[in-house]
């Protein structure tokens, strides 16, 4: 694999956070690392099980191969393999190998000299997954309660967990979320079409610079938020988007039993109304 | 980590506000700028001025028409008690007309408010589009903007027009209110067979977490690199810096891959247009083309088919009228 042009220079030891120099070396264009190690081992090892686990099934079809959990009267024991174990094992392995992967991208800031706004960013993706698999099911008392790992079946669980609450659009975390992922996509939209339009100028002008961004924002909604803050912002959303997920999870069932729509009852009870 | 992560604008150098550079009609530029100290803390502290001029100024008339005949219908529906209206707003609705009223303008009192309210707020929308659309003209620049928004219009379009013409009803299209729209969504998608085994479903909701996890790695890339100027990221892409040197090879040594500073701003456009263009195209063969989704999908291998655990009844609507059919337990 080529280096990019300026790549060499980069290249240089150090950074790392476990291993010291042991593991300090590419493979073509990855950078391995004590932790690009053991994501390959969990990542491959998980990998293995799914193959596994899809052999001793019905289908091969990719839609609908399926890794179920174990069956809620196997509470938060180890099941056997073919009963929800392997899906445990794949739980395991996933764990280890997002974390792998969110240390690996802390040692790869810390080399080039950048902070850990990613690494930081990534964790939040981590404890929205761990949320569904691990905190739920140990607050609802059974690993049944994590979803199962297919394509189409991990949307069943969807549909069906939601419709347990009878109607999920009206948990408030839930549409808080949705809000932030909505919001997300409409600012990453409008940020990159500025940046765009600002680099493809209107044919035989020169390229157009910040003070350009700024003054089409103000003129068309009154304000900007600049070259920075757009990015603070985009990242405060996104990252807002995937903790609203979490907690819309984990209170349905650990915290409120009943169907969603009925908590909004103690709004229309409010004393202020009388 | 005692590093400082560039979170909050530490020091704020203020000068006068920036008038902006020359446009044609800049005295259409109103209100006075002014600094904003706690703005000034996430963004820029400069707020205004805003170019007010025909469509603008027409594009708000119409929003606020809209905005007006969904709120007091509302209020008028709890027989324009305010602490009602307040208490229950969450609940109220404006709906469009019944599904046999058709395509026909319906008696205002029966979906002819929801008609006239959803004219204004396309009107408003499409107008605000060119105003955008000029507003980069003005400035010299493209036009990506104005077609992004473009993408969004269009699902818009489909929801509350497109799909009820072909349906032939206004009665398909989405009520205005905040739970009855959220209603509206449940029960499409429980009447079609549920949407998320609608394929096009599929692909807007994958661009709509795609476009979340864009930002999040866009946005936490360059601040990363704020300490190298990455936030300057036309001067990036004109004349490559250290930030984007680093920016690039970050994401090519963690997967294999990187895109350049301009590129970036090409997959987050592309993910941010696609999510509202895959979902209309979703909403759209939806009771036009595909009656059930689930069963569409039984049908083409990619779910699985259930054995029937109740008995399986005929659609009242395509009975002969008066035949009756019976349930048996």
């Amino acid at each position: 694999m080529a280096l990019l042009s300026f790549e060499r220079r980069y290249r240089v030891r150090g950074g790392t956070l476990l291993g010291g120099n042991l593991f300090d070396f590419w493979v073509g264009p990855f950078y391995v690392g004590f932790f690009g190690v053991t994501t390959m081992f969990f990542a491959i090892v998980g990998t293995a099980l799914i193959f596994w686990g899809a052999s001793q099934g019905p289908t091969w079809n990719p839609w609908l191969i399926n890794i179920e959990p174990p069956a809620l009267k196997h509470g938060l024991r180890f099941a056997p393999l073919m009963e929800g174990g392997i899906w445990q094992l794949v739980t395991i392995c996933a764990i280890g190998a997002f974390s792998s992967w969110a240390l690996r991208q802390a040692e790869i800031s810390r080399k080039l000299g950048m902070a850990l706004h990613i690494p930081i960013a990534y964790s939040v993706a981590i404890l929205a997954y761990v949320t569904l698999v691990v905190v739920r099911p140990v607050l609802l008392g059974a690993w049944g309660h994590g979803f199962p790992y297919g394509i189409f079946s991990h949307l069943d669980w969807v549909s069906n967990t939601g419709y347990q609450y009878l109607h999920f659009h009206y948990n408030p975390a839930h549409m808080i979320a949705v809000s932030f992922f909505f919001t997300t996509t409409l600012a990453l939209s409008l940020h990159g079409g500025l940046i765009l339009s600002a680099v493809n100028p209107v044919k035989g002008q020169s390229v157009r610079t910040a003070e350009y961004e700024d003054s089409f924002f103000r003129d068309h909604i009154g304000y900007s938020i600049g070259a920075l803050g757009i990015h603070r912002l985009g990242l405060f959303l996104a990252l807002s988007a995937g903790i609203w997920s979490a907690i819309c999870i984990v209170i349905s069932g650990p915290f409120w039993t009943k169907g969603w729509p009925e908590w909004w009852s103690w709004w229309l009870s409010l004393p202020v109304w009388n | 980590m005692a590093d400082y992560m560039n979170i909050f604008t530490q020091l704020q150098v203020a000068s006068p506000p920036h008038a902006g550079p020359p446009i044609p009609n800049k005295e259409f530029r109103a209100g006075r700028p002014f600094l904003s100290k706690l703005i000034g803390w996430f963004g820029n502290a400069q707020v205004g001025p805003v170019y007010l001029g025909t469509l603008g100024v027409f594009s708000l008339i119409c929003g606020f028409i809209a905005f007006e005949i969904i709120g007091l219908n509302m209020w008028a529906s709890v027989n324009w008690s305010l602490s009602e209206f307040i208490r229950q707003l969450p609940w109220l609705a404006l709906e469009p007309p019944a599904p046999s009223n058709g395509l026909a303008f319906p008696k205002l009192n029966e979906g002819g408010w929801w008609l006239m309210a959803g004219f204004f707020l396309t009107l408003a929308i499409i107008l605000w589009w060119v105003r955008t659309y000029r507003r980069a003209r003005a400035h010299g620049m493209g036009t990506h903007v104005a077609w992004a928004f473009a993408a969004a219009i269009w699902l818009y379009l489909v929801l509350g027009f497109f799909r009820p013409l072909l349906m032939g009803s206004w009665g398909e299209a989405v009520p205005f209110g905040i739970f009855p729209h959220l209603d509206w969504t449940a029960a499409l998608s429980i009447r079609y067979g549920n949407l998320f085994y609608n394929p096009f479903h599929a692909l807007s909701i994958v661009f709509l977490y795609g476009s979340t996890l864009l930002f999040a790695m866009h946005g936490a890339t360059v601040l990363a690199l704020s300490h190298l100027g990455g936030e300057r990221e036309v001067g990036q892409i004109v004349d490559r810096g250290t930030a984007a040197e680093r920016g690039a090879l970050f994401w090519r040594w963690t997967m294999g891959f990187n895109a350049t500073f301009e590129s970036i701003h090409r997959w987050a456009w592309w993910f941010a247009v696609l999510c509202p263009l895959t979902g209309g195209i979703g909403i759209l063969l939806t009771g036009t083309a595909v009656d059930n989704w689930y069963l569409w999908a039984v049908k083409h291998d990619f779910a699985p088919s259930y054995a029937a655990a109740y008995q399986v009844l005929p659609d009242p609507a395509t009975l002969p009228e008066n035949s009756k059919f019976e349930v048996k337990p």
